[in-house]
């Protein structure tokens, strides 16, 4: 058990708050910068993805999680950074150059999807951003010249500085370099004035407006930073599996993006990673796990989406924070061992908030 | 032209029908059920295992589908969405996504029918009628017929019953309902069971139209808008907006190029979104704090 004794406000946001965090997370780079080494072929390509979608995530959190603006329509900021990724890598750009290009496209169509956020919130927002969503995914099918259709896009291999990077392991560096300097960016921007004003709207906006936060500057900045990470996360996504068509890019895709962070603990950074690699590893190990059904259970598709659909809804019911919120209780419990109680983790009782006069 | 937007007015009732649950569902509990799509699929399912493997007459199958789906809308109510009452209206929007994959996984999982098409055999399959020029087929007469008869059906249990005045009183103020002795919860399960019949009832009519598979859920997203457009709150707006974004969606597909069919609906929420933002019929309201 660790005591922080606090003797400062700048304690609070500091970016490395005890020196366990510094000893844990070098150990988890260390691991990470080691495991091409260790992991088989398979497993290397699943950690990739899992890089790619928590690109995503930390796009997602930070609007979900941080600025509590429900998004569902991300496939069309990831489809879209695939698609100006892939339009620009295969004119013979080089990887930074074409990211570069994705990212300012991303933040264009992240402005304008913030449109609606400043006028309807909540269900509704999630109603219009999922109604844009669709309306991009439909012009990205029927943009042939760009996108090549549903028959889709080979995409060339990341060049960088004269390297061409094609193997599983030269991605995975490239991917990791990125997803670190995110993370370290999302942090930072959760520590800097931007960052406390989106949790300021998040918990009450009215509250916010009143403590003179301009509650639709940031909304939209939210939605801007959200669909940069979210088009990085496309142009990896692109750059990875070398061939993408816009049928990779649906409403579906859309969900999972949002079940993502909520399955991984929402307004934690670390609810990113465990919702990433739920959703990446979850398929593969319902593969493995169908082999012990009998086989009239045995179709992948309707199986996956039952344990999908079961696993989010006992989420929601029995651990609101997702599987951070599990972990925390579990450590928490080992560290105090015998002193854990049920209620420890319980706020103040929630009480529905009401958009309705009355 | 008037061909075009009499099947735009019929496929419009079958937005509205779905869209007619999300508005019941808004106004008692304030969240948004996506489920609301797989129980239409749930219930073109079950007509569909009603008449052709157990052989009941297709009127009385539609009969014992509503209430097979009333009853499970009922049972969802109860088991899955009471125990997260007074929560955020977002974990009622993941608990339904989360029933929706569950409902399409569970019927994919159906052993013989579960991913093929299927034509639902109804009995006025095919037959047309000439009136004043217009071929009108009997599939979407009965759309719109049967669309007229469930509005003047709730109009008259939401103005002249004992359980529609409590309903509406329960929607304007929960907890004054409450303090006057109405038994609130029962009544939030009694919608949603209403809302699961009625998209049972669209699902019935709309596979003669379109076709019954595992995927037909996700026409409810185009109810969506139509709720959207309605106003969300406003019964008669859920109609509105439903045959709007239908015949929107109909005209469209007939005199813009392809692809436009498909965004029309969406398009057309947005505008409105932008325009009037508590939709056409919808209650003007402002959080007061």
């Amino acid at each position: 058990m660790r005591f922080l004794f606090k003797t400062s406000y700048e304690q609070d946001v500091r970016l490395i708050q005890h020196s366990g965090q510094l000893f844990w997370n070098g150990l988890l780079i260390i691991a990470l910068l080691i495991s091409p080494i260790v992991l088989p072929e398979f497993w290397l390509a699943q950690l990739n993805l899992i890089l790619v979608y928590s690109m995503v995530g930390l796009g997602m959190m930070i609007l979900l999680g941080y600025t509590g603006q429900l998004s569902l329509g991300h496939a069309a900021f990831f489809g879209l950074g695939a698609f100006v990724q892939a339009y620009f890598v295969n004119r013979g750009w080089p990887f930074f150059g074409a990211m570069s290009i994705t990212i300012i496209a991303n933040v264009i169509l992240g402005a304008l999807i913030a449109l609606p956020a400043l006028r309807v919130k909540g269900i509704f927002l999630g109603i219009a951003t999922l109604a844009l969503g669709l309306i991009v995914e439909e012009v990205l099918v029927k943009w042939e010249s760009f996108t090549n259709g549903t028959s889709g896009l080979t995409v060339k291999p990341v060049q960088l500085f004269g390297w061409v990077l094609k193997a599983q392991h030269e991605f995975f560096y490239l991917a990791l370099g990125i997803v670190l300097l995110c993370t370290l960016m999302t942090l930072n921007l959760l520590r800097s004035p931007t960052g406390r004003a989106m949790i300021a709207i998040r918990d009450s906006e009215i509250s916010a407006q009143s403590m003179g936060i301009q509650a639709g500057r940031t909304k939209i900045s939210a939605f801007m930073i959200s669909a940069a990470f979210t088009g990085i996360g496309g142009g990896l996504y692109a750059q990875y599996l070398r061939h993408i068509s816009p049928e990779n890019f649906t409403l579906l895709l859309s969900l999972d993006f949002a079940l993502m962070v909520i399955i991984g603990g929402l307004a934690s950074i670390h609810g990113v990673f465990f919702g990433a690699m739920f959703v990446v590893l979850m398929p593969p190990l319902i593969a493995i796990g169908k082999d012990f059904l009998p086989a009239a259970m045995a179709n992948t598709a309707g199986l996956q989406n039952v344990v999908y659909g079961l696993i989010l809804i006992g989420v929601v019911l029995f651990e609101p924070r997702g599987l951070y919120g599990r972990w925390l209780k579990t450590r928490t419990y080992f560290q105090i061992f015998p002193f854990y109680r049920r209620g420890m983790f319980r706020r103040q009782k929630a009480f529905q908030k009401s958009d309705r006069l009355s | 032209m008037l061909q075009v937007i009499l099947s735009g007015v019929s496929q419009g009732c079958i937005y509205g029908l779905v869209a007619l649950g999300f508005v019941l569902i808004y106004k008692a509990t304030e969240t948004v059920s996506f489920a609301q799509g797989e129980l239409m699929m749930v219930g073109g399912f079950t007509a569909l295992v009603m008449t052709q493997f157990i052989g009941l007459p297709f009127w009385l199958a539609v009969l014992v589908c509503l209430a097979a789906v009333g009853l499970v809308g009922y049972v969802l109510e109860r088991v899955v969405i009471r125990p997260v009452l007074g929560q955020t209206a977002l974990a009622v929007v993941l608990l339904t996504i989360g029933l929706g994959y569950v409902a399409r996984g569970l019927v994919a999982m159906l052993p013989v029918i579960g991913t093929e098409t299927h034509t639902l055999a109804v009995p006025y399959a095919g037959k047309t009628i000439i009136l004043a020029g217009l071929i009108i087929s009997y599939d979407h007469l009965v759309v719109i017929g049967s669309t007229l008869v469930i509005c003047l059906l709730l109009y008259l249990m939401f103005h002249f019953t004992r359980v529609g005045i409590a309903l509406r009183a329960s929607s304007q103020n929960q907890l004054g309902a409450y303090y006057m002795g109405i038994p609130v919860k029962r009544l939030n399960g009694l919608v949603w069971s209403l809302a699961a019949a009625l998209a049972c009832l669209a699902g019935v009519l709309l596979a003669p139209i379109t076709f019954v598979h595992v995927n037909m859920g996700f026409i409810g997203l185009k109810a969506l808008p139509a709720a959207v457009v309605g106003g969300f709150t406003s019964l008669p707006g859920a109609i509105l907006g439903g045959i709007v974004i239908g015949v929107a969606e109909t005209l469209s597909g007939f005199y813009l190029p392809e692809g436009f069919k498909e965004v029309a609906a969406y398009v057309v929420m947005l505008a409105v979104l932008l325009l009037f933002p508590s939709g056409l019929l919808g209650e003007r309201t402002r959080k007061k704090v």
